[in-house]
């Protein structure tokens, strides 16, 4: 095993926390892969029902951020990390948690829309509760109504909901799979590029939705897209190099950025 | 712009792909002869007899080869039972479990495996079944046709679980559904033709088995109630008919193999049926 040498940031991050309450606590959390140290110590609070937009450059551990949230890092064997991350006040890494749990509380939505290809719309939706046990028809078809008109899918979807799922178009499938995420009712939503796969219309929408949907959860969402990040967030984090660089209210990550690489990257001069 | 040696290239060109069709058609051209051959000389001999007789004495004409039809079939009913669900979850365990150098190792012995002459797993199989019951079995073939399809089987699921995208993996963890759930249900659904696909083409390839049931079926030319008695199989009948000086025995043999053909024959395109649509929908 190698020695790996935690070299300290050029500038500690100015980081302005979120004011009301909070969903998750970061605590100097590091990731590492092996020997490759992937994310540095990073330190972040995430409010509660609001969007938490995480910015920077490919390869600067914003992925891996969200994957560590929900544990989903840890399929990779080599995984390792330090730090704590806390969950509405529940240390997530604490030996009696199991990931399985963590993952019921923290829902997640991919780059590549990913709904199962052997089921129905309706099968999709439901997927989460039946898969872990719940088989009450009338809480099953309710909770696809719920989660598909949350996900602002039922009135395209309400007459062909045991249509296969493949059968939707491109940004109705990453819609779906909002759904999907919703109908176990996570209290909080990672969303790893959601939209960077889908055209200019279907992109929109999905902003939409995350605007309407951050009254009743918690989102964080990974974006390469700076207006992207501009209009739906409340909060932005920058990340460089697998540190976070700076944290605070998205005006003012946007507008008016304490530090020069902040700026350098909003404004489009790097990465 | 053109080359000085444009003509030569051409050349080189057409001359290539004539020799890669000439081959190609070489590896057609077996087949073809083969049918052309079972059809010439067994078409004529079969009849209804020869899906609902027995099998007549020397010197009688008539007769056929439905025990070892109804043989064929017990024997690969019982492989499939022994080797279809151990096959599949050893193939589960390659793809979707254990670590990179054990699996390494499990791949190489079902490869070894695989290559292994099938009069050997015969022989095994005579010393670890046939001769602690004392006697030849239906049961000892389909330890046989069982142990043969158990590599081919799982090394088919593990191949296509892998053609799974591990975004659905990744999805269905992340609703908090348990790993072995995940694989269950929604992995290998998703894989389930292709699974399916791997499973008939292991039975199509056991089925036509010869050598490994000389020393454990051993063959019989009547009805068997019990799977502790010797059993009849079409490649075994086919065997002893074709090697014996009688004409009559022969042409049954020739009946046989035709049958036996047609049978893997239905069951290769059967197989194309199911992934017809394998890479518009699904995997």
């Amino acid at each position: 095993m190698d020695v790996i040498i935690n070299q300290p940031a050029v500038t500690p991050p100015s980081v302005q926390k979120p004011a009301g309450p909070l969903a998750l606590t970061v605590r100097n959390l590091s990731v590492f892969f092996g020997t490759n140290h992937v994310l540095k110590e990073v330190s972040l609070d995430i409010a509660a029902r609001a969007v938490t937009a995480i910015i920077g450059p490919s390869g600067c551990g914003k992925s891996t951020f969200l994957r560590a949230i929900n544990r989903m890092h840890e399929l990779n064997p080599e995984a390792r990390m330090e730090g704590e991350i806390r969950l509405f006040g529940d240390d997530i890494y604490s030996r009696k948690v199991e990931p399985v749990v963590v993952r019921r509380r923290v829902g997640m939505v991919f780059q590549k829309s990913n709904p199962f290809p052997t089921m129905s719309i309706v099968e999709n939706v439901t997927v989460g509760l039946r898969l872990n046990g719940v088989h009450n028809r009338k809480l099953l078809a309710g909770r696809t109504e719920q989660s598909l008109r949350m996900a602002a899918l039922w009135d395209e979807v309400k007459d062909r909901l045991h249509a296969p799922a493949l059968s939707l178009s491109g940004g109705q499938q990453q819609r779906l799979c909002i759904a999907r995420a919703l109908a176990v009712e996570p209290e909080v939503l990672l969303m790893d590029e959601p939209a960077s796969a889908l055209d200019p219309l279907a992109t929109s929408k999905i902003e939409d939705l995350i605007v309407q949907l951050k009254k009743d959860y918690t989102i964080v969402i990974v974006t390469h897209n700076m207006q992207q990040a501009a209009r739906a967030s409340d909060f932005t984090a920058f990340f460089y190099l697998g540190e976070l660089v700076e944290f605070g209210p998205t005006t003012k990550i946007f507008t008016n950025p304490a530090q020069k690489r902040t700026e350098d990257y909003v404004t489009g001069r790097f990465g | 712009m053109t080359a000085p040696n444009h003509r030569w290239r051409k050349f080189k060109n057409s001359l290539m792909q004539t020799i890669t069709f000439a081959c190609a058609i070489l590896v057609v051209t077996p087949l073809v002869l083969i049918f052309y051959h079972l059809l010439t000389e067994g078409f004529s001999s079969i009849n209804l007899a020869f899906f609902t007789q027995l099998p007549k004495p020397v010197g009688e004409a008539g007769g056929g080869m439905a025990n070892a039809i109804v043989g064929t079939f017990i024997l690969l009913a019982q492989a499939a039972v022994m080797g279809v669900p151990v096959g599949v979850l050893g193939g589960v365990f390659l793809s979707e479990y254990g670590s990179f150098r054990l699996n390494r190792w499990i791949r190489f012995t079902a490869d070894v495996l695989n290559g292994v002459p099938s009069i050997t797993w015969g022989m095994v199989v005579y010393a670890l079944v046939v001769v602690p019951m004392k006697g030849f079995s239906a049961l000892a073939g389909g330890i046989v046709l069982g142990m043969m399809m158990i590599p081919l089987v799982m090394r088919t699921t593990e191949e296509v679980l892998q053609l799974v995208p591990g975004g659905y993996r990744e999805a269905a963890l992340a609703l908090g559904i348990a790993k072995w759930r995940a694989i269950l249900q929604i992995v290998v659904r998703t894989a389930l033709k292709g699974i399916i696909t791997g499973i008939l083409l292991a039975l199509a390839r056991v089925a036509g088995e010869t050598a490994p049931l000389l020393f454990t079926a051993f063959g019989n030319h009547f009805w068997t109630h019990k799977l502790t008695d010797p059993i009849s199989a079409m490649p075994l009948q086919i065997f002893t008919y074709a090697i014996s000086p009688y004409d009559d025995w022969h042409r049954q043999a020739w009946a046989g193999a035709l049958v036996l053909v047609m049978f893997v024959l239905a069951i290769n395109i059967s197989v194309r049926f199911l992934t017809r649509d394998r890479f518009r929908r699904n995997i």
